[in-house]
């Protein structure tokens, strides 16, 4: 594969996520952060950020089952996605996960019902976008992080 | 309250009137009295009401308003009645006066008349006694006819009542004829004569007809001439005569019959009989023997209406009233006998009339002719009483009406007030919240350029990189001062309350301004007075903004000659004053004139009352005035210089810059401080701020606070110093002052001289050795001969040769003439003084120096990659993704980088000894927040300290380290206000209770903030206190 065509292909794509707003600079600091010393930082963050995001939705649909619910579990769960979320830059979900927090506050159950749905439809289009953008980065993975290097500002 | 006040005199008015009224009322009239009481009930309770509802409702309006138009409605009512009542009481006044002035006439007239009467009937009375002696007690009768006429005829002004008297005697049937025969005419009878009333002309006594037979006769012998014509008449034989007659003799008095109209004149008239008797009669005599004893009648006629009439003209204002007379012996027909019929419902008044007859009886009714006046006076009177009461209502109505239209503007403008106020406070919040939220990016921005500035960079991408960040800067300090302003407008600035030392505090704005003196070549001196404590408790933030504020300016309007800070206490400036005020104007730090600053404070308050000084409390009020020698203020602009905005002319901000806000937040400042602010301009001779401020006294618990670094630093070299001479030479004794000052700071003992003579004689004779001689660079220049003659007899005469140092206000000048004056152990200490400065250079000079300490603010340059080499950091946060996020961060600047979940697992990890040299805290966490966790760490740290201290654990089992306080950063991803003054909130509140923690820092990931944060981590080695926030 041509290594020029790649690059653009991984620009483009990662243009288009930050035009769609899935991600944001909080992502770019991210990748900013990966060096020579910590090679994988990013992709271990990201999963990472799968692996709790997994964790929380999981108690987040089982505390919202609970005959009596327990709305400050729920509000620290939001709030563990929230910053996970910001922390990779994934602004569509920290954004629903504001809202999220705001139902909680006020206790009520269909809009905390309706946000979780609206979390899970975020965290899964986020989740499909990042694989999609570590696919094509992973076979090529130190000439694109340098490549990325000079690209961004 | 006033109108309250109003209502009540009124009312209490309205009392008071009513009760004297009705009093009056009731002794006056009765029927009135009632009425009068009932209307003081109503109007008391109404009064009484009014008061309970206008307390009640004072501050509902229309209540009282209603009640306002009640009290009115009442009120008019009230006067109206009184008004009519008066106008009442007046007329029946004059009414009853009329009364009783026809009264008095009446009985007057009729007193009159029945004198008159009397009198002519007891004339009558005296004529029957004439006639019973003369005709019947002589025989022959002495009298006849014609002496009768004539007697009667000349004594008629005696009886002015009687038109004519008669007498006619008492003849019985048997002696008829011969009496008939004696007196040559019959008896005649009248009756046909009372039934055809003839005429006065044809009157002809011959027509009577003779008497018929009858028991008696009763004929007239003797008549007076007027009434001749009834001799011969028998009087019995009338009816009302006859009547007259048998009464007459059957009582002896004299009698009266009814009125009747009188023969031949036909006017009314009564007639009065007398009898005469054969005999005396004893008084009790029965009416039997009185007839018996009859000789003959007296009667006297009365013309009644020519009498009264005759009467009336003797009386005065006789055309006033009109007089009836009339015979009431029949009630139901009384008989007029005077006086016109006209029956008229006026006023009338009855006399009785005692004409001596008991058998009839007599009245005299008098009426007055007009019709009674109207009664002006009681009209006018209520009219204008009515018309004062109506325009007093009118005028509280006016009142009323005008208090509640100024109630109801009051509460407009009180509204419209509010609006402002709400939209002013509204302008202030905006400004501090656009202000705030121009510096958080500004913030960024200024971290990038520093960022920059730390890449390669050619000169001229430097030279743009500085001046960004130079207008950045002063973006910032604008903004702040703006923030400042709006902060103070709208009540929301706060003063700290933390130690400091205020000598640092001014070392500090002392070298804040020294560059741009020494470019301007104005010479910048602080002094401050020993009684002023090491330590102060106060905003020193605040502080030094006063003070920048008032330094810049100096600065700012100053071109030559210089600028003289001077701190002292309040207590020694009251004290001193006296002294002060004899210092000439030429004796200044520069020699230029200056403006008198005990003008400045004048009106100060502390000074015109001091008593309010409490000499044992703990607070320190300190008074600091800054002069300088600039262009001064002009006159006419002297009094806005403390308006925001306001600057001496638009001129200026194009000169110097500046938005004119400095003054006025520094005026806001000093009264928050509890100070003053006041100064003393003379225009082309500089002006004089002088500001007062309260702090208390730090000195009780020095040994808990961490004393600034600075002053460390100054105190480990002071003791170096300490013991050691100094000598100053300097003619003008208040710049030696200041050099004294600086030199003392450093513990060494200090001599002032003014001349070479004075230092050479000083040194020769001086017991122990000055270790260094100070000279002012102006004495050198001056005389430069003298000064190498002092440096020559200096290292003949003194035992060791003390250092010589140069006192110089410009470094450029002092070298070019130390060159050529060719003495090589001379060092130039560059003004202005500071304690830290004049160590160093002394400590150079003094050869043991070289220590290599960094100078203030050259820090070493910090560039990225070695900003934390191999530095030990904790992070704390339940985020693992975060965790993760923030540990690549750190690590990625070569940080040793430990990650915990939880805040129990970084206490365990942060209680000494450790190894960490610092730590990343996330604010929310479960189980226990940043907040808490800190508090815990810093409880355990103390602890451990205090141990340490007390010496019940080793120094050595924690690394040598005797005081534990690792930096801990707050760490949070949403930079909003709230958390931020919450993390001050939690600041202050710990630093109040033991030591101060400084440093629960704002610190995003992201990395520009997380660069500041990073610098600020290092930066804290050397200035742990500098900035309490860092943002």
């Amino acid at each position: 594969m041509d290594l020029v065509q790649l690059q653009r292909q991984f620009v483009d794509y990662r243009t288009s996520l930050y035009h769609e707003g899935f991600l944001d600079e909080q992502f770019t600091q991210l990748q900013e952060l990966q060096d020579e010393n910590n090679p994988d930082f990013v992709v271990e963050v990201v999963s990472l950020f799968f692996e709790d995001s997994e964790r929380l939705l999981n108690e987040l649909a089982r505390a919202l089952e609970q005959q009596s619910i327990d709305y400050k579990r729920i509000d620290a769960h939001v709030h563990q996605l929230k910053g996970s979320s910001s922390s990779i830059g994934a602004q569509r979900v920290q954004k629903v996960c504001i809202a999220f927090r705001n139902y909680c506050e006020e206790q009520n159950v269909e809009g905390c019902l309706k946000c979780l749905q609206q979390v899970r439809h975020e965290y899964s289009l986020v989740k499909t976008k990042l694989e999609s953008l570590f696919q094509v980065r992973l076979p090529c993975r130190r000439e694109i992080f340098f490549l990325s290097k000079m690209v961004l500002p | 309250m006033l109108c309250c006040w109003i209502a009540s005199m009124m009312s209490m008015n309205c009392l008071i009137n009513c009760q004297f009224k009705c009093t009056e009322a009731s002794l006056l009239g009765d029927s009135g009295t009632k009425m009068w009481f009932k209307c003081w009930d109503i109007i008391s309770t109404y009064s009484f009401k009014i008061h309970h509802h206008y307390y009640q409702f004072i501050g509902s309006k229309r209540v009282s308003k209603t009640w306002w138009r009640k009290l009115l409605l009442s009120w008019v009512i009230g006067w109206t009645v009184v008004s009519i009542w008066i106008f009442c009481y007046m007329s029946s006044q004059a009414t009853e006066k009329r009364r009783e002035t026809l009264a008095s006439m009446c009985d007057e007239r009729a007193r009159m008349l029945q004198d008159q009467f009397n009198v002519s009937m007891n004339h009558i009375q005296a004529m029957s006694i004439l006639i019973s002696t003369f005709h019947h007690g002589k025989n022959p009768s002495a009298i006849d006819q014609m002496t009768f006429a004539r007697y009667t005829e000349r004594t008629a002004f005696e009886r002015p009542l009687t038109s004519g008297v008669a007498y006619a005697v008492r003849v019985l049937h048997s002696e008829r004829e011969q009496f008939e025969k004696h007196q040559g005419w019959t008896i005649k009878r009248m009756d046909t004569l009372e039934k055809n009333p003839v005429h006065k002309d044809d009157y002809n006594p011959d027509l009577f007809e003779p008497s018929p037979i009858q028991e008696e006769y009763a004929p007239v012998i003797f008549a007076q001439d007027i009434i001749s014509h009834v001799i011969s008449i028998d009087l019995l034989s009338g009816k009302e005569d006859r009547e007259n007659v048998l009464r007459a003799r059957k009582s002896g008095k004299g009698v009266l019959t009814a009125p009747f109209p009188l023969l031949k004149t036909n006017r009314l008239g009564v007639i009065l009989t007398f009898a005469v008797y054969k005999r005396d009669l004893p008084s009790n005599a029965t009416p039997n023997e009185r007839i018996q004893a009859t000789n003959g009648y007296l009667g006297g006629v009365f013309d009644v209406e020519s009498l009264v009439e005759k009467l009336l003209h003797q009386l005065a204002s006789k055309q006033t009233i009109l007089v009836n007379v009339l015979d009431t012996t029949n009630r139901s027909y009384p008989i007029s006998m005077y006086g016109s019929n006209a029956s008229d419902d006026g006023l009338e008044l009855v006399s009785h009339l005692n004409f001596g007859d008991p058998f009839r009886k007599h009245e005299m009714r008098c009426r007055f002719k007009q019709k009674p006046p109207w009664p002006w006076l009681a009209i006018t009177t209520s009219i204008g009483i009515l018309v004062i009461a109506l325009l007093v209502g009118h005028i509280f109505h006016a009142a009323v009406n005008r208090i509640a239209k100024v109630e109801d503007d009051c509460h407009k403008m009180m509204e419209l007030k509010k609006q402002a106020e709400a939209a002013d406070v509204a302008k202030s919040q905006f400004l501090a919240t656009v202000s705030h939220e121009i510096r958080t990016p500004m913030n960024g921005v200024l971290g990038m350029l520093h960022m920059l500035m730390d890449t390669d960079l050619d000169v001229t991408q430097l030279d743009y990189v500085r001046t960004a960040q130079a207008s950045g800067k002063a973006l910032v300090a604008l903004i702040n001062e703006v923030l400042d302003q709006a902060k103070i407008e709208s009540g929301k600035l706060e003063l700290e309350e933390v130690q400091f030392d205020l000598r640092a505090v001014l070392d500090d704005v002392l070298s804040l301004f020294s560059g741009k003196a020494q470019d301007k070549g104005v010479e910048l001196a602080v002094f401050i007075s020993d009684q002023v404590p090491e330590t102060l408790i106060g905003d020193p933030g605040r502080f030094r903004q006063i003070i920048t504020n008032l330094m810049g300016n100096s600065i700012k309007f100053t071109e030559k000659g210089h600028i003289h800070v001077t701190v002292h206490l309040v207590e020694e400036v009251i004290d001193s004053i006296e002294v002060e005020t004899e210092s000439s104007s030429n004796n200044t730090l520069s020699g230029f004139p200056v403006a008198d600053r005990l003008q400045s404070w004048k009106g100060f308050r502390t000074f015109s009352q001091e008593g309010s000084i409490h000499p044992f409390s703990d607070s320190i009020n300190i008074i600091v005035s800054v002069e300088d020698t600039g262009e001064g203020i002009p006159i006419e602009a002297q009094s806005r210089v403390f308006t925001p905005f306001m600057q001496v002319g638009p001129s200026i901000s194009r000169t110097h810059g500046g938005t004119g806000i400095g003054l006025s937040i520094s005026k806001c400042l000093v009264n928050l401080m509890k100070g003053e602010i006041g100064f003393v301009s003379i225009p082309k001779i500089g002006s004089t701020f002088t500001f007062t401020a309260g702090f208390t006294s730090g000195s009780s618990s020095s040994k808990e606070y961490k004393s600034q670094q600075i002053n460390n630093q100054t105190n480990s070299v002071s003791s170096e110093f300490r013991g050691k001479r100094a000598l100053v030479v300097d003619p003008r004794s208040v710049r030696a002052k200041v050099s004294r000052y600086h030199i003392q700071r450093l513990g060494i003992h200090v001599e002032v001289v003014s001349d070479w003579k004075q230092g050479l004689s000083s040194i020769s004779q001086g017991g122990s050795a000055f270790n260094m001689v100070l000279i002012e660079q102006e004495v050198w220049d001056q005389d430069l001969n003298g000064s190498a003659h002092f440096i020559d007899n200096l290292e003949k005469r003194a035992i060791t040769t003390p250092k010589v140092f140069l006192l110089s206000n410009s470094i450029s000048s002092s070298r070019a003439n130390t060159t050529t004056s060719g003495v090589c152990n001379l060092t130039v200490i560059p003004k202005p003084l500071r304690a830290s400065m004049l160590a160093a250079s002394l400590q150079r000079a003094m050869g043991d120096g070289n220590k290599g300490n960094p100078r203030n603010g050259e820090l070493p340059s910090l560039s990225l990659q070695n900003l934390l080499p191999g530095r030990k950091i904790l992070i704390v946060d339940d985020n693992n993704v975060n965790l993760k996020v923030a540990a690549g961060a750190l690590k990625k600047y070569g940080a040793d980088v430990v990650s915990a979940s939880r805040g129990m697992e970084a206490i365990e990890l942060l209680t000494p000894p450790h190894r960490f040299d610092a730590c990343f805290m996330d604010i929310q966490m479960p189980e226990m927040d940043g907040f808490e966790a800190t508090k815990r760490i810093r409880d355990s740290e103390q602890n451990i300290n205090d141990r340490i201290h007390f010496g019940e654990l080793s120094v050595e089992t924690y690394n040598n380290i005797s005081n534990w306080h690792v930096p801990i950063l707050a760490m949070t991803a949403d930079v909003i206000q709230a958390t931020h003054e919450e993390c001050l909130r939690r600041i202050r509140s710990e630093s109040v209770g033991r030591t101060s923690v400084h440093d629960l820092l704002m610190a995003s990931v992201q990395p520009p903030l997380l660069w500041h944060a990073l610098r600020y981590l290092n930066k804290s080695q050397f200035f742990p206190r500098e900035k309490n926030v860092f943002l």
